[in-house]
């Protein structure tokens, strides 16, 4: 079964550290869900899990099925079955929909092209794009649009579940893609997640909110603070933080939520 | 006296009076061009002592540039490996090729002769059409008296194409015109000559390209594009010379009332390139629409001096250049809108966009705006920027690599302005061009 391992994970931004020792296991057909206050780090291991070069690792690893991914560029992460979903989704003008994915999903599918070598035949891409389109309740007419370019909030949301539903990930880190939607998108968003999580693909929902929550229950729930995971639970602990807050978390945790403070101020008087 | 009786070592290297005067033996053209090439050839001499205007050239490094290296060919070369993007990849009305400066070969239907265009090259039109052309080559729209290049090139013209369309004739394909360059150290002085009459309509695209990657060449051009009443033409040049080609040209249009002109230039060859482009709306409610795209590489310099000249009312003119750079290259691009005192409720806009897709690639933007009139709407822009890297990062999430993003978001940058081109061999073309240029495709 595929396995995304992050293992005492420690992780710098510009010489920063931020994420001091995660540790998380992922198998493909479970749903975690990460919470914390902002600044606890969730956004900054959805990066350091992409790959982004920003963000230093200067110790622990990162796994996918017992081989070590730490040193591969963000593409290699992607052709072995790593995706994130942007909180930020970014725009990439005349580039249409389509001809980025028709890439994108030829590396994933065929892990050993180069590029200029073919891509998927026309044909079957633009068939099985539709049938996601459709199913995820977009217009397809959107394939043809340059990418996230003029996109509405909710348009470019959808748009990282339809990029998701054609690459199959592996494992699938949704870094707040509930905000900024209305109801209706984050039932469409989750629908979306639903479809595709079965026994294929493992999902690490990092949210703010409870509603994705609500339509992809999460077997695990871990709360981070100051850059570590300082509790695991079940979907209850979901619930129980939408509901009080982290004050309860930080009391019992008082040495990370000293420190969490102490960066706080650092940062404030950084100003 | 025939081209080929005279045999090739009767052109020596570089442009001096014996030159000039051995050239003018090998051709065969009617007396008021020999005399043309009398007069340019003075002008030539006597642009030669004098600088160069700083405003067009102060940006644009000639010091390495040797004239006396090249020279004109009184044969023509058959090169059938010169590399062409379109020609084989769509019918046309008809083509026309020249190589190092001479007609090779050529064809225009049978139709088209039928309805009294004509298409074909300078050197035969000009022995069997002078009279016709005689009021519009190298009067209207290039003048021999602008620079050195224009008397250099208006005394040393070779060969080029020539389209003429009568009055109320639309010709729906396109037309193709080649300039190649073949023999190491070989000069192009082409002349590309289009007339449409009024309400006449056509589409010319041309292209040049080198037969080797390491032979040295000079182009020294001019183009003349004169669009009638009510006449609407599409030129396309795409300049795509070898590393090794020095190109200058002097190209302008002109364009009568209600005519319109859609000019698209693409620049991704030669060592070092200047163009002179004037647009010209002569006429009430005549238009302009200029797309250029160019690709800098190594150590390449494009540079583009660009007029947009409304002379009349009501008049439109639009131009757009995207550049993208790597490596050492540079482009040069300065702009000027000319709006005169009569030419009320005109319309001008300019905007020049440059990606750099490295830290030693460098772009001079300088857009300008001349208005005389009171009642007119100018507009212009330009940007110059790095590839975000945070679209590459998004990119490579989806499995992209590094080089595949890169080349995706040049893609996308020219896409805006490939987008406005109408003809879809242009676009597919330029696309082409673009992907060859990254080193990905054929």
């Amino acid at each position: 079964m595929a396995t995304l391992g992050i293992i005492d994970l420690q992780v710098s931004v510009e010489s920063k550290p931020i994420l001091k020792g995660v540790n998380l296991e992922i198998k493909a057909g479970e749903v975690h869900a990460l919470m914390g206050p902002n600044g606890s780090g969730k956004s900054t291991l959805a990066y350091a899990l992409a790959g982004h070069p920003k963000y230093e690792i200067t110790g622990g690893s990162i796994e996918i099925d017992g081989t070590d991914v730490t040193g591969l560029d963000a593409n290699e992460r992607a052709r072995l079955g790593m995706f994130l979903a942007f909180q930020y989704p970014v725009t990439i003008p005349g580039v249409r929909v389509a001809d980025f994915l028709r890439h994108a999903v030829t590396n994933r599918r065929d892990p050993e092209r180069k590029e200029g070598e073919n891509l998927m035949p026309m044909r079957e891409f633009r068939t099985e794009l539709k049938e996601r389109m459709t199913e995820l309740g977009m217009d397809t007419e959107f394939a043809r649009r340059y990418l996230n370019d003029g996109f509405s909030g909710g348009e470019k949301k959808r748009m990282e579940i339809l990029q998701m539903a054609m690459l199959k990930p592996k494992f699938a880190i949704l870094d707040e893609t509930d905000s900024g939607l209305d109801s209706d998108a984050v039932k469409v968003v989750s629908e979306g997640v639903n479809r595709l999580s079965g026994p294929e693909m493992g999902v690490l929902i990092i949210t703010h909110h409870e509603r994705l929550l609500e339509f992809n229950k999460p077997q695990f729930t871990h709360v981070m603070l100051a850059g570590r995971i300082v509790e695991t639970g079940d979907a209850s602990l979901a619930a129980e933080l939408h509901a009080n807050g982290y004050a309860t978390v930080r009391e019992r945790h008082p040495e990370e939520a000293a420190e969490e403070l102490t960066e706080q101020e650092k940062s404030l008087a950084s100003v | 006296m025939s081209t080929a009786s005279i045999p090739n070592s009767s052109l020596t290297p570089g442009f001096s009076p014996e030159v000039f005067e051995a050239f003018l033996q090998t051709r065969d053209e009617p007396a008021w061009v020999t005399e043309g090439r009398r007069e340019a050839f003075e002008l030539y001499q006597q642009k030669l002592a004098e600088p160069l205007d700083q405003e067009e050239w102060k940006r644009v490094d000639l010091r390495a540039f040797r004239p006396g290296k090249f020279q004109l060919r009184d044969d023509s070369f058959n090169a059938g490996n010169l590399g062409t993007l379109m020609l084989d990849r769509a019918d046309f009305a008809g083509s026309v090729v020249h190589v190092d400066g001479h007609y090779a070969r050529g064809s225009v239907s049978e139709e088209l002769k039928a309805r009294g265009v004509l298409f074909g090259d300078l050197a035969t039109m000009m022995r069997e059409h002078g009279d016709s052309l005689q009021p519009h080559f190298a009067t209207r729209a290039v003048q021999a008296g602008t620079d050195r290049f224009s008397a250099w090139h208006a005394a040393f013209w070779t060969g080029g194409t020539v389209l003429y369309v009568p009055s109320g004739v639309t010709i729906d394909e396109p037309l193709y015109s080649l300039i190649g360059l073949a023999q190491d150290g070989a000069a192009d002085f082409s002349h590309t000559l289009v007339i449409l009459e009024d309400d006449a309509e056509a589409t010319l695209l041309e292209e040049t390209s080198s037969a080797t990657e390491d032979a040295a060449g000079l182009h020294v051009g001019a183009v003349e594009l004169l669009v009638g009443r009510n006449a609407r033409l599409r030129y396309v040049q795409l300049q795509n010379w070898n590393g090794k080609t020095w190109h200058f040209a002097h190209q302008s249009g002109r364009v009568g009332a209600n005519g319109s002109l859609q000019w698209t230039v693409g620049g991704l060859g030669a060592k070092l390139a200047h163009i002179h482009q004037d647009v010209h709306l002569d006429g009430r409610g005549a238009e302009g629409q200029v797309n250029g795209v160019t690709f800098a590489t190594d150590r390449q310099v494009l540079s583009y001096y660009t007029q947009q000249s409304h002379h009349a009312p009501d008049t439109r003119s639009d131009l757009l250049y995207k550049d993208v750079l790597r490596d050492k290259a540079r482009c040069v691009w300065r702009g000027m809108i000319k709006v005169d005192k009569e030419a009320q409720q005109t319309d001008g806009y300019q905007r020049n966009d440059s990606l750099l897709l490295s830290s030693t690639a460098r772009c001079d933007a300088i857009p300008g705006l001349e208005i005389e009139a009171d009642d007119v709407r100018c507009t212009h822009g330009a940007t110059a920027g790095r590839v975000d890297v945070e679209q590459v990062f998004y990119a490579m999430c989806r499995g992209l690599t590094r080089y595949e993003a890169m080349h995706m978001i040049v893609q996308g940058f020219f896409q805006t302005v490939t987008d406005r081109i109408p003809v879809e061999l242009v676009r597919d073309t330029l696309d082409k061009a673009v992907e060859r240029k990254l080193g990905i495709g054929e």
